[in-house]
């Protein structure tokens, strides 16, 4: 199978999807001729033109108001919001807005569109260029996450969002743009709250969101070097969550740690264990562990940057401890 | 009264002075529902304002859009809402045009191109925007009407979506109805500089209309939505009027921030229906009796509405986690 880029991934499917359907269009900063500071969106407004693929001056919160009225009324607008830390700035335009539309109005009205972001750290970009906010939007009844892993994932899951009747959020790792993996030349989607498992095992879950899945996965290969079967799961979308097969993995490891690059503290790793901890407490032979980013602002300088995210060799070291019964009084 | 029209238009005219009663007595009623504690929670009234709706409303079609505020029973009557549906929204019943599950400050009604009061102020501004971006973007001739007031021109959100409506040429009118009060402070508080500059920074053509006239607001709206439709827009529109009530019914000892004096001159010198009802007895487009009768009409038709509303049922309780998400019928199931 061909191999392809996550951002040849996304510009692929919002090629596909906006040829299939005329009312969706792109709108926000630099999308059309520059295809946005990572280029992702390369070629678009070539072939669609700047009535569908429209630069926006420097205002969230007006244009991704725009694209609720805009939602609201008939298209289906693909937001790009240029960093994931700009979203502090569209949140009453999202939260309070699109989120609500659909409930408040007894479900007569809905806002059927698609916010495009990105999160992630370790860019040197530092705190305001590098944060994963994905958590408080999952905190908002009304909007779906979806948290892409790779190229493949990318590709089905925007198709998805794009044909979804809510307001979904898209996170992109924009460490991953380059990223490769293969993805097939016909069409596919992926549906929403089916969780990936990528890898079998059945001493310990290691559940993974985005860039982490493959955190988790490098270290599942550590662990099978020492003897120890990790399984790897990827939510794919953490709103709707699969909880079952989460759950179903708990109870089958009996250990479970959750990686998210999002802060720790009430975040996505607290939610997952706290679930994992109400359905599947009596088969747990330790407590499920949070593995999110420090509860810091994301610092500039790379040697303390680097600390503050999860990396194979932290979840390599807490699945030892887990495995070894060391964590059950600790933590 | 604005001499533009004539009275050939007889029907026209009945109609708007119907729709001012209509709006005028709904809240009247909504006022006591609130006074004797048969309604949840607060409301907006818009008594005072009529002619603004009504002048604005009158020159849209079906198909138009507006977005309402939280002000906002006066846009949802002007633009077609039936009584009965808007009491039971008041009142959180099943019937109500959200199921009761946007009440006052969220009522909305599609179904005639009203998408939704708002309870942020200036909240809708994008959703106008929006609005009148997606009848460009699939070549339909809609135009919207952005109803806010004058405490919203403070509002960020407002100078980027002209911004781009006056970028893009939308087929949006901002209307934005100056009561002289942003919430409990005078307007000239607030504002600094004039609230029709602020839109003709973006090169958006601004009018400022009496809004207690309507048939001078419906003149001047005619006007901006036939060349909305045909691409000259954005336009702006600021409405001078005046809400008779406090910010909300449950603000009632307002003497610290407005005279009853003040209050007394509007409503006897500037009302805009008994402005209107002279108008049309003077025209002899009706005569007295025929203004008496229907008001009465009106007046039988909301006591009905209330009355039936009051009876209603709530909501099921299996209703709370439903139309959360469009494809999910219970969120939490």
């Amino acid at each position: 199978m061909r191999e392809i880029t996550l951002s040849q991934a996304v510009n692929e499917a919002l090629a596909e999807e906006m040829r299939r359907d005329e009312t969706v269009f792109i709108i926000g900063e630099d999308v059309a001729e520059a295809g946005t500071p990572f280029k992702v969106l390369s070629g678009l407004v070539e072939e669609f033109g700047t009535s569908r693929v429209v630069d926006t001056p420097i205002a969230e919160p007006g244009f991704m108001g725009l694209a609720v009225g805009a939602a609201m009324t008939g298209t289906r607008p693909v937001v790009d919001l240029m960093f994931g830390d700009f979203i502090y700035l569209i949140m009453d335009q999202l939260c309070n807005q699109a989120a609500k539309t659909h409930y408040m109005s007894g479900g007569k009205m809905s806002a059927p569109l698609v916010l495009r972001t990105n999160l992630g750290a370790t860019r040197r970009s530092a705190a305001q260029h590098s944060q994963s906010l994905h958590a408080l939007v999952a905190h908002i009844p009304g909007l779906k996450v979806a948290m892409p892993s790779s190229a493949y994932e990318a590709k089905g899951l925007m198709k998805t969002a794009i044909r979804d009747n809510n307001p979904v959020v898209i996170f992109e790792d924009k460490l991953m743009y380059n990223d490769k993996a293969p993805v097939p030349e016909e069409e596919y989607l992926i549906p929403f709250g089916e969780a990936n498992i990528l890898r079998e095992g059945t001493d310990i879950t290691l559940i993974g969101t985005s860039s982490m899945v493959q955190v988790c996965e490098a270290a599942a290969e550590i662990l099978a070097k020492e003897g120890i079967s990790a399984e790897v799961i990827d939510p794919r979308t953490i709103v709707p969550l699969d909880e079952d097969t989460l759950i179903n993995s708990a109870k089958k490891t009996s250990r479970v740690i959750v990686v998210d690059e999002g802060h720790q503290s009430y975040g996505v790793t607290g939610e997952i264990a706290g679930r994992i901890n109400e359905k599947a407490f009596y088969h747990l032979d330790a407590p499920v562990l949070r593995m999110g980013a420090m509860d810091v602002p994301v610092p500039f300088t790379p040697a303390l940057e680097d600390l503050t995210v999860p990396t194979p060799e932290a979840v390599v070291e807490k699945a030892r401890k887990l495995m070894s019964g060391e964590m059950i009084h600790a933590a | 009264m604005s001499p533009a029209k004539t009275a050939s238009n007889t029907e026209d005219y009945l109609r708007m002075y119907r729709q001012m009663v209509r709006i005028r007595t709904f809240e009247d009623n909504a006022n006591q529902l609130y006074l004797s504690a048969k309604m949840p929670g607060l409301t907006h009234m818009y008594s005072g304002e009529e002619a603004v709706a009504v002048g604005i409303c009158e020159a849209l079609k079906i198909t138009d859009k507006i977005t309402s505020t939280h002000r906002g029973h006066g846009h949802c009557v002007a633009k077609g809402a039936a009584f009965k549906e808007m009491f039971c929204e008041l009142l959180g019943k099943e019937e109500g045009y959200c199921r009761g599950k946007g009440g006052s400050m969220h009522i909305a009604d599609q179904s005639n191109g009203n998408l939704g009061a708002n309870a942020i102020v200036g909240g809708s501004m994008g959703i106008a925007t929006g609005s009148a971006f997606t009848a460009k973007l699939l070549g339909k001739d809609d135009v919207t009407v952005c109803f806010f007031g004058d405490g919203a021109t403070a509002q960020g959100l407002m100078y980027e979506v002209m911004n781009m409506a006056a970028l893009w040429k939308l087929p949006v009118i901002y209307a934005c109805e100056n009561n002289g009060y942003s919430e409990y402070t005078r307007t000239d508080e607030i504002a600094a500089g004039s609230i029709t500059a602020r839109a003709e920074a973006f090169g958006i053509e601004a009018h400022q209309v009496d809004g207690q006239d309507v048939l001078a607001v419906n003149e001047l709206t005619e006007q901006l939505v036939a060349r909305a439709r045909k691409g000259e827009g954005p336009f702006f529109m600021e409405l001078m009027t005046y809400r008779y009530h406090g910010h909300h019914v449950g603000d009632i000892n307002r003497e610290y921030y407005r005279s009853k004096e003040e209050e007394k001159d509007w409503k006897e010198n500037r009302d805009p229906i008994t402005r209107f009802r002279s108008w049309l007895v003077e025209q002899g487009i009706a005569t007295e009796d025929e203004i008496e009768a229907l008001n009465d009409a009106v007046r039988k038709d909301a006591e009905a509405a209330v009355t039936y509303a009051l009876e209603a049922g709530y909501p099921d309780e299996s209703e709370v986690d439903m139309h959360v998400f469009t494809d999910v019928k219970h969120a939490l199931a």
